[in-house]
């Protein structure tokens, strides 16, 4: 502490002015990350929207910076793109329901069951997973269920073979840790007592569960939810690892990159749109304090 | 929770049942890295560790590990430096937009990577910046900010102002009471932020596709590179399984660290 005292000096005086003046702290704390996240980030997704209003010229695929709605309104009638966007929507969604699924009794057997040295051992045993590369684990599950010679096949005798729903099981198999752990944190801070009291009321195990537990970690569920959804719906990768033809809504952003920049831009804007409807939906329930 | 005997037994079956799910695909890897065969056939046909003692020499691989590190530590410091700013304004100061900034905080790691991808790369290009590590490192930062920000927050919000207060009372200025009161209660949810900061990082590659210059490819994109290659697909099998068997002891480590605090939560969001 003393050091610190006989250093005084000028930062005496920053802190002086600043403890006077907390607006000027706010200034202080803000502007950084504001100008960031603005210019970095806002600035990029403008840069987006507006690429997204021009069109490319059809013999020189150059792009034509005249504003128009044509991209969109493909988009929105084509009922091949409809029918990719409902697919993709879907396959999101199934991730994440098995990956709660999954998810659920493995947090809380680890939160509130096992010991706290199994708890320990366990928790790095979810994280490790995520710096295996994401790339060779779809690679792994490409030998996994490989119609002829993987290891379902061989081993089990059956596969689902390379399309919807072998991208449905690698992608929850994917993201699985980002579903256990705002769970398992969720489930940690969530008070013993509490479920000591559904017990002295009366409550059983199961009843305490569904009206004790889950209304409290619906947060937590919603947290990891975002990003098993997110992640699933803007896929590109694992549906060519696996997927065989079929295409999801980041292969047709991705296709499109090269050779009509306007449209893979106007294509981008749909799971923009999904993705704020669900996280103004999940912000109310108070998952963004759970992330 | 009182739990029956079968209940918890069944609980914990079904616990082992998921992790093992999370490894086997692992398993699969590191089965194939001693695989005779280039290919991924299954059950691997003979042992060699031939592709290992390759992978050893693989310069690609080495100077991608290198960028990636590199990568991954610079887009952490900065994602330290705005999560920790952002988290002190956000939680200590109640001002217009405060709503609006915490939501536009969590949007490019809740938005999917290509649309992050796609709008950094026409973004950059719109104002002429060429695409290198710089743009990887601002790319990597914008989407870890949120990570270290969830962390300071969760903390700062168990924090009694009390502590604080009483800095003050006895004398300490803003700056003193930071250094010696504040950043040490924050200290393990910096590094928590800082490790899956790093991590994520680490395996970005879909935003690194489209951030990214010619040259100085990243461990994940020399990956893709290579996964399309039989004559590579072994080799690659070995650096992903030794980056798993590397990262143990940072993992365990943070987790020992993160947990030994107040908070009790392992490294999570």
């Amino acid at each position: 502490m003393a050091d610190a005292m006989t250093a005084g000096g000028p930062g005496r005086r920053l802190s002086r002015a600043l403890h006077r003046r907390p607006r000027a702290r706010l200034a202080a704390l803000l502007t950084a990350p504001v100008v960031w996240l603005v210019v970095a980030y806002l600035g990029a997704l403008a840069a987006l929207l507006a690429t997204a209003l021009f069109s490319i010229d059809e013999f020189t695929s150059a792009i034509v910076h005249k504003i128009g709605f044509s991209n969109f309104r493909e988009i929105l009638t084509s009922s091949v793109y409809r029918a990719v966007t409902v697919r993709s929507v879907g396959i999101a969604l199934a991730v994440t329901a098995i990956d709660i699924a999954i998810g659920l009794p493995i947090a809380f057997y680890l939160a509130k069951v096992a010991s706290s040295r199994v708890r320990s051992f366990a928790a790095v045993a979810v994280l490790l997973p995520l710096w295996a590369s994401y790339l060779v684990k779809a690679y792994a599950w490409r030998a996994i269920v490989t119609p002829s010679g993987g290891v379902l096949d061989r081993w089990f005798g059956g596969t689902p073979g390379f399309g919807a729903v072998s991208v449905t099981l690698t992608l929850a198999y994917l993201w699985l840790p980002y579903m256990i752990l705002p769970i398992f944190a969720g489930l940690e801070r969530l008070p013993d007592s509490l479920l000591e009291a559904s017990a002295d009321l009366g409550g059983k195990a199961g009843r305490t569960f569904a009206s004790v537990i889950v209304p409290l970690i619906v947060p937590a569920i919603v947290a990891g939810s975002i990003f098993t959804f997110s992640l699933s719906m803007g896929d590109y990768i694992t549906v060519r690892i696996v997927g065989g033809t079929t295409q999801m809504l980041g292969s047709v952003v991705y296709a499109n990159f090269v050779d009509n920049l306007p449209f893979a831009a106007a294509y981008s804007v749909v799971p923009v749109v999904i993705m704020f409807v669900y996280l103004s939906l999940a912000r109310r329930t108070g998952a963004f304090e759970n992330l | 929770m009182h739990l029956s005997r079968p209940a918890r037994i069944v609980l914990r079956v079904v616990a082992w049942l998921g992790l093992a799910f999370l490894y086997a695909p692992l398993v699969v890897v590191a089965a194939l890295t001693l695989n005779t065969s280039k290919n991924f056939v299954w059950p691997p046909a003979g042992l060699t560790l031939h592709w290992w003692s390759q992978a050893a020499h693989n310069d690609g691989a080495r100077s991608a590990l290198w960028v990636s590190v590199k990568l991954a530590v610079c887009a952490a410091l900065v994602a330290l430096v705005l999560g920790t700013l952002l988290a002190f304004a956000l939680q200590r100061f109640r001002f217009f937009g405060r709503n609006a900034l915490s939501f536009a905080v969590v949007l490019p790691i809740a938005l999917p990577g290509i649309v992050t991808g796609i709008a950094m790369n026409a973004g950059f290009r719109q104002i002429g910046f060429d695409l290198g590590f710089l743009t990887l490192v601002i790319a990597h930062a914008t989407f870890s900010v949120v990570l270290v920000y969830n962390n300071v927050v969760a903390r700062l919000r168990r924090l009694a102002p009390s502590l604080e207060e009483a800095s003050a009372d006895l004398g300490a200025d803003t700056v003193q009471t930071f250094r010696h009161v504040t950043f040490p209660l924050v200290r393990s949810a910096l590094m928590a932020g800082g490790l899956l900061a790093i991590a994520l990082s680490f395996d970005e590659i879909v935003v690194t596709t489209f951030t990214s210059g010619a040259t100085g490819k990243t461990l994940p994109q020399w990956i893709f590179d290579n996964l399309a290659r039989p004559n590579q697909l072994p080799v690659v099998n070995v650096v992903a399984t030794a980056v798993v068997i590397g990262s143990i002891v940072p993992v365990w480590l943070a987790q020992r660290l993160a947990g030994g605090d107040s908070a009790g939560r392992p490294v999570g969001r």
